[in-house]
């Protein structure tokens, strides 16, 4: 399902979208597979697949810890590719969070094609503004692969104004000023974040990261927001598991109560 | 367009430079930028920025002609003197620029990233001298090997933070200051410490370090009574290259020499030396010259000196790579020790091992220009810094420590 369909179904059902974060090949590329099919049968709508970066300036520890893992583990672009591929023939909405120096190796060109061969919808590029990004624009435009760039609280009202323009399917808005990982109350700068963003574009969907973990905070985020974006929480149920099948168990069942939370928070 | 006017608004040097960082750190590069502009433009903040150099730190720096160097190398050599500045490096003249530009923006906080500590006591010490809390991120593995340079910016009273994730050094020291930075825009500046990262850095850097150059190019006209015939530089993130290159890039006749970190020797992949044996990519905030395998991973790097290793370059000088206005080669760790001794037995003068790349690199092109010119070359070599910091690494080289300690009474006469 493309990102609008996924969002506009939820839309439909009156309620969020959740999408659940995991890195490419950690702690395998079979693992990471298995992790992000489970995520998807248990609730969440879209699975955002991190192409593990030597240096990710935008993630806090845990997503650093599971990307050295997953590179230790040898994982390659390519084989980021392969995962999209399973887990989108496995029937998940599948997107691509990266950093921006590996597509630029691969190629712009050619990797927009192979994305979209291997059945992403997306792609989300943290480091990439779109003032840098006339390239990629004009190759996720060939290949149909919606764009999404990151707006912040800190983003005038100018460049928020011209990086909702240049997003395709979604628009990611960073809660708070800070890096990923979960924390304990989620900011108020959200729901001011995203009705900035409503504000230039009613019709754009917008997803909230960087904070969520639990159930209680996906609901409250989903009152606001069309998206919840949860990842370190997610992914530290795999890091903090003896073994893989209870990291399997934990990540299905907080998949499951965040799926209930983007459920019970009121619409917007 | 010519090289005075580089880079272009957005922070373009070509096809180089630019702002490759997360949307949340815009706003605080755009506020960066224009008060940069403004302060450029105020006597005020230049009279105050020249005062400091002048009477703290000790600027101008001599231009030195080293008599019996020259005739070891068959070349007229005349040192810019930046080891003589205060805290011993030419980086004193970017932290109190970047420091003096805090104070303006109303920030009572600045962070910095270090690899051996020399930025990091430097940041310290104009964090010091203008009130400012500073707080430095440093690799783990480079506290444990500085443990003296950690005690001198806890003395300066800086908070230092050992950085665990990654290789534990310089690249992830400068990616946790980011990630402080992200979080902490509204109060703290981030006084990066090379002519590196997204714009404006890159020009604001070159620009407060620029008086190398612009000192030297005078002192020729004055001590010689014309230009010299080239230019050497140690190039790691490349501040100090750029420092004195600046002011030459119009005088064509001029030769641009910049040396990396060749490490073990480029071919055998354990080096710094990003322009001579990386590629074009992204790091740190900014497109440039890069150490990365296939799949554009950042690769480690390796080289004898601390302040070099480093694997990345500062945006402009990939673009005077490109352009050929300057030629960059790599000089190995073995003939930047070899240059150190000869600089410490012929002239007295201790280097800095980053500096010492300079001097090996000098002695390199020495019979080159000879042979070229027809005559005896003049060549200004930036001594960059001293080398008190590398007694430790140097001393470890030449296995001269073990000689200390094994003297025995009665034995050494």
């Amino acid at each position: 399902m493309s990102i609008s369909a996924t969002f506009g179904k939820a839309k439909a059902e009156g309620r969020s979208v959740l999408v659940g974060c995991m890195p490419a090949g950690f702690p395998t590329v079979d693992d990471s597979i298995a992790s992000m099919v489970a995520m998807a049968e248990a609730g969440c709508d879209v699975i955002e697949v991190e192409l593990p970066y030597s240096d990710p300036v935008m993630d806090g520890p845990v997503i650093q810890k599971a990307s050295d893992i997953a590179l230790a583990n040898g994982v390659r672009t390519r084989d980021t590719l392969r995962i999209i591929e399973a887990v989108a023939g496995a029937g998940a909405t599948v997107v691509l969070m990266t950093y921006w120096n590996p597509i630029e190796r691969y190629g712009v060109d050619a990797f927009a094609r192979d994305l979209a061969a291997a059945g992403a919808t997306g792609m989300i590029t943290p480091d990439l503004i779109p003032d840098e990004a006339g390239e990629w624009i004009a190759a996720a435009d060939r290949y149909g692969i919606d764009r999404t760039f990151l707006v912040s609280p800190s983003s005038t009202d100018d460049r928020l104004a011209m990086t909702v323009a240049n997003c395709r399917g979604f628009v990611y808005a960073t809660a708070l000023m800070g890096v990923t990982g979960a924390r304990t109350s989620v900011s108020s700068q959200a729901p001011e974040l995203v009705a900035r963003v409503r504000a230039v574009d009613p019709e754009m969907p917008v997803g909230v990261g960087l904070g969520v973990g639990t159930g209680a905070q996906a609901a409250e985020v989903a009152a606001f927001a069309d998206g919840v974006i949860v990842g370190s929480a997610l992914i530290r149920c795999v890091l903090e598991a003896p073994d893989l099948a209870t990291g399997h168990q934990r990540l299905r069942a907080l998949s499951a109560e965040l799926a209930e939370g983007v459920r019970s928070g009121a619409p917007s | 367009m010519t090289a005075e006017a580089l880079p272009d608004l957005a922070g373009h040097f070509g096809r180089y430079g630019g702002r490759f960082v997360p949307e949340a750190l815009v706003r605080a590069l755009d506020e960066l930028d224009a008060a940069y502009r403004e302060a450029k433009n105020d006597p005020v903040f230049q009279d105050r920025f020249h005062g400091l150099l002048r009477d703290y730190a000790g600027t101008p720096s001599l231009l030195y002609r080293a008599e019996r160097l020259s005739e070891a190398l068959g070349a007229e050599i005349l040192l810019k003197r930046e080891d003589l500045n205060h805290t011993g490096a030419h980086k004193v003249r970017n932290v109190l620029g970047q420091a003096l530009l805090a104070k303006r923006m109303g920030k009572p906080r600045v962070i910095a990233e270090t690899g051996a500590g020399q930025h990091g006591v430097a940041s310290a010490t104009a964090a010091a001298l203008l009130d400012l809390e500073c707080v430095v991120y440093m690799g783990e593995t480079d506290t444990e090997r500085q443990a003296l340079n950690v005690a001198r910016m806890r003395m300066l009273g800086a908070t230092v933070v050992p950085v665990t994730n990654g290789s534990r050094t310089l690249k992830d020291a400068l990616n946790e200051a980011l990630r402080d930075w992200v979080a902490s825009v509204d109060t703290t500046h981030y006084l990066l410490g090379t002519a590196a990262g997204p714009h404006p850095f890159p020009e604001i850097v070159r620009d407060f370090v620029g008086g190398i150059g612009t000192e030297a190019r005078e002192q020729c006209l004055t001590q010689l009574g014309r230009l010299p015939d080239a230019i050497a530089a140690c190039v790691g993130g490349g501040s100090n290259a750029i420092g004195i290159f600046h002011a030459f890039v119009p005088d064509q006749q001029v030769r641009l020499y910049g040396f990396e970190a060749g490490g073990d020797g480029v071919e055998t992949g354990r080096h710094a030396a990003s322009i001579t044996g990386g590629s074009a990519g992204v790091l740190h905030g900014a497109r440039t010259y890069v150490l990365q395998d296939e799949d554009g991973q950042t690769v480690e790097s390796h080289s004898i000196s601390a302040g070099l290793d480093y694997p990345g370059v500062g945006p402009e000088h990939a673009w005077l790579h490109d352009t050929g206005r300057a030629a960059y080669e790599p000089v190995t760790d073995d003939e930047a020790m070899a240059a150190f001794q000869l600089l410490c037995r012929t002239e007295g003068i201790i280097p800095a091992i980053e500096s010492a790349h300079a001097l090996a690199g000098a002695a390199r092109i020495a019979p080159r220009l000879a042979a070229e010119l027809g005559r005896t070359p003049t060549i200004v070599v930036n001594l960059s810094g001293r080398g008190d910091k590398d007694v430790h690494t140097a001393g470890a080289y030449f296995g001269i420590l073990d000689q200390v300690e094994t003297i025995v009474p009665g034995e050494n006469s």
